[in-house]
């Protein structure tokens, strides 16, 4: 079964193609990551994927076509990204921020009941409610993220590079929460530049490079790809 | 002395928290879209324009406060409308062509109420004023009405924006609009919401003024239209609270000056303590400098 289906997906910036026609599928239940340097097109590709970015070709959900949905709507579908740099809102309350993020659900209590159960789980959190999250420190806020992300009810999450300007401790920790989440029955797509983790997190994992992809397969083989061990891996 | 200073206190008051309802819009406004809405004034002018034709074309007398309400209403309509069909389409384009968009509105706003009413215009009386004398000091009953109103408003807007998830939303716009959408949040329909509180409240404000000052005319949005930006700017344009406060400073300000000074340097006093502000606050008293993407 697929979660999310994508194929040929171009984004460009003017004259600029960002992303030259990419195709993929995330499988239901799965973490899918997306690898590759700087500027290889990985954010453009989920951005575009979330509804931010016009784009060609074609993106499905649970069988159901995006494109042309705006990113508000997309949400209520059951799609939820934590964007590139955590996009935390620093001047409202750690409290507002997951408000926020549960704003598509009109169901008050099933929320409050949600929001216990992520907190039990994020105690650093919870004792910062009441905090401008502005406050937090960089892990806490990409715990934050990750929270508010989750309290759409979303059944596909989309990861922008969490492990972006943490300690390597925090990310441990980050991907010790991702893969919680994933156990829970969230497919994930994940998109890095730690080829390292990522691989290791993973089930299966495609290699972006200039806008295409260039090898794809499970991640423990891509993990012994000596290709990918000399560019990405450092071995 | 002193009583002749508490009774220019009341006057302050009065003008302030007129300045202070008009400034919350150019505020508002630039909270979520960093852009000056120079028509502002000009919604402001309409609100009291509104006013007129409720209490003179309608065979029936409404209450005040259901004058009040729709003036609201129909100037904060007003508002939205002239986003959607001018400010939104430049959303992308560089700031000052939205600007002077802006700029464009509030002339076609004025000039076509010039063509329509050329001569000023007097608002009935739609509230008997009475005049109360206590300690020495003389308040009216539409001083207090003009002061409470006005007061009552701010403290709606606050908990609005405070309590509310469209101020929650609006709040998380001015700091990232780019991000809001991944909520689910439809950041346009915000936007339009903002326009129409914010034009409402300058609406009721042209309200109040008339009944303070009951000659309206066309070009009354100008004069106070600036005066009130410059109280947004004063307080540090994009903070709410800043707003009110410099609304209240400037009122204060053109009070003492006339009640103490020859009354042709009140203009000369306001702008000068505007640019004083701005030299030693660049971002106003309450302001902060514009969010540093790390």
């Amino acid at each position: 079964m697929s979660a999310l289906t994508v194929e040929n997906l171009t984004v460009s910036y003017g004259d600029i193609h960002a992303v030259k026609g990419i195709s993929f599928e995330v499988r239901k239940g799965e973490i899918f990551t997306i690898i590759g340097a700087n500027g290889a097109g990985k954010s453009s590709a989920l951005r575009a994927i979330s509804g931010l970015l016009r784009f060609g070709g074609s993106v499905r959900l649970d069988g159901k076509e995006l494109r042309g949905i705006p990113a508000d709507k997309i949400v209520a579908l059951g799609l939820s990204q934590v964007p590139e740099g955590r996009g935390i809102f620093g001047n409202l309350t750690v409290k507002e921020n997951l408000h926020l993020g549960a704003w598509i659900r009109k169901d008050r209590k099933a929320v409050a009941e949600d929001l216990d159960r992520i907190l039990s789980t994020l105690p650093r959190l919870k004792e910062r409610l009441l905090q401008p999250a502005g406050t937090l420190s960089g892990g806490e806020q990409q715990m934050l993220a990750v929270a508010r992300a989750l309290l759409s009810r979303a059944t596909t999450l989309l990861l922008d590079e969490p492990s972006m300007g943490l300690a390597p401790k925090l990310v441990t920790e980050i991907y010790n929460v991702v893969r919680e989440v994933n156990k829970s029955g969230v497919t994930i797509l994940l998109v890095e530049q730690n080829a390292n983790i990522a691989l290791r997190l993973a089930h299966r994992a495609a290699v972006l490079e200039t806008g295409l992809i260039t090898l794809a397969g499970n991640s423990a083989d891509l993990l012994q790809n000596p290709r990918v061990q000399a560019a990405y891996l450092g071995a | 002395m002193f009583f002749y200073l508490a009774q220019q206190t009341i006057n302050a008051l009065q003008l302030g928290s007129i300045y202070a309802l008009i400034a919350l819009g150019y505020s508002m406004v630039y909270g979520v879209l960093v852009m000056i809405n120079f028509a502002h004034g000009d919604l402001f002018m309409l609100g009291a324009f509104a006013c007129l034709l409720l209490a003179v074309l309608l065979p029936v007398h409404l209450p005040f406060v259901v004058i009040l309400l729709l003036v609201m209403l129909v100037i904060g309509l007003l508002g939205a409308l002239i986003e959607r069909v001018a400010y939104r389409p430049l959303r992308d384009a560089p700031r000052v062509s939205a600007i002077i968009t802006a700029l464009g509105c509030g002339l076609v706003i004025e000039n076509t109420t010039l063509s329509l009413s050329p001569y000023p215009q007097f608002l009935p009386t739609l509230f008997v004023s009475k005049t109360l004398t206590f300690a020495g000091l003389t308040i009216t009953t539409l001083q207090i009405l003009i002061i409470g109103v006005a007061l009552g408003l701010m403290v709606g807007l606050d908990l609005l924006i405070r309590k509310t998830g469209f101020g929650m939303a609006m709040r998380a716009i001015s700091f990232d609009a780019k991000t809001v959408p991944l909520m689910g949040i439809p950041v346009n329909r915000m936007i339009s919401l903002t326009f129409f509180v914010g034009a409402g409240l300058g609406g009721a404000a042209g309200m109040l003024y008339g009944l303070a000052y009951p000659q309206i005319s066309a070009t009354m949005g100008v004069l106070i239209g600036w005066k009130a930006f410059i109280a947004a700017v004063i307080g540090g344009i994009g903070s709410i609270r800043g707003a009110v406060l410099g609304g209240f400073i400037l009122g204060g300000v053109e009070v003492m000056a006339v009640a103490y000074l020859p009354s042709t340097y009140r203009d000369l006093i306001s702008y000068s303590l505007l640019l004083a502000i701005l030299i030693f606050k660049p971002y106003g008293l309450l302001g902060h400098p514009p969010n540093q993407k790390v």
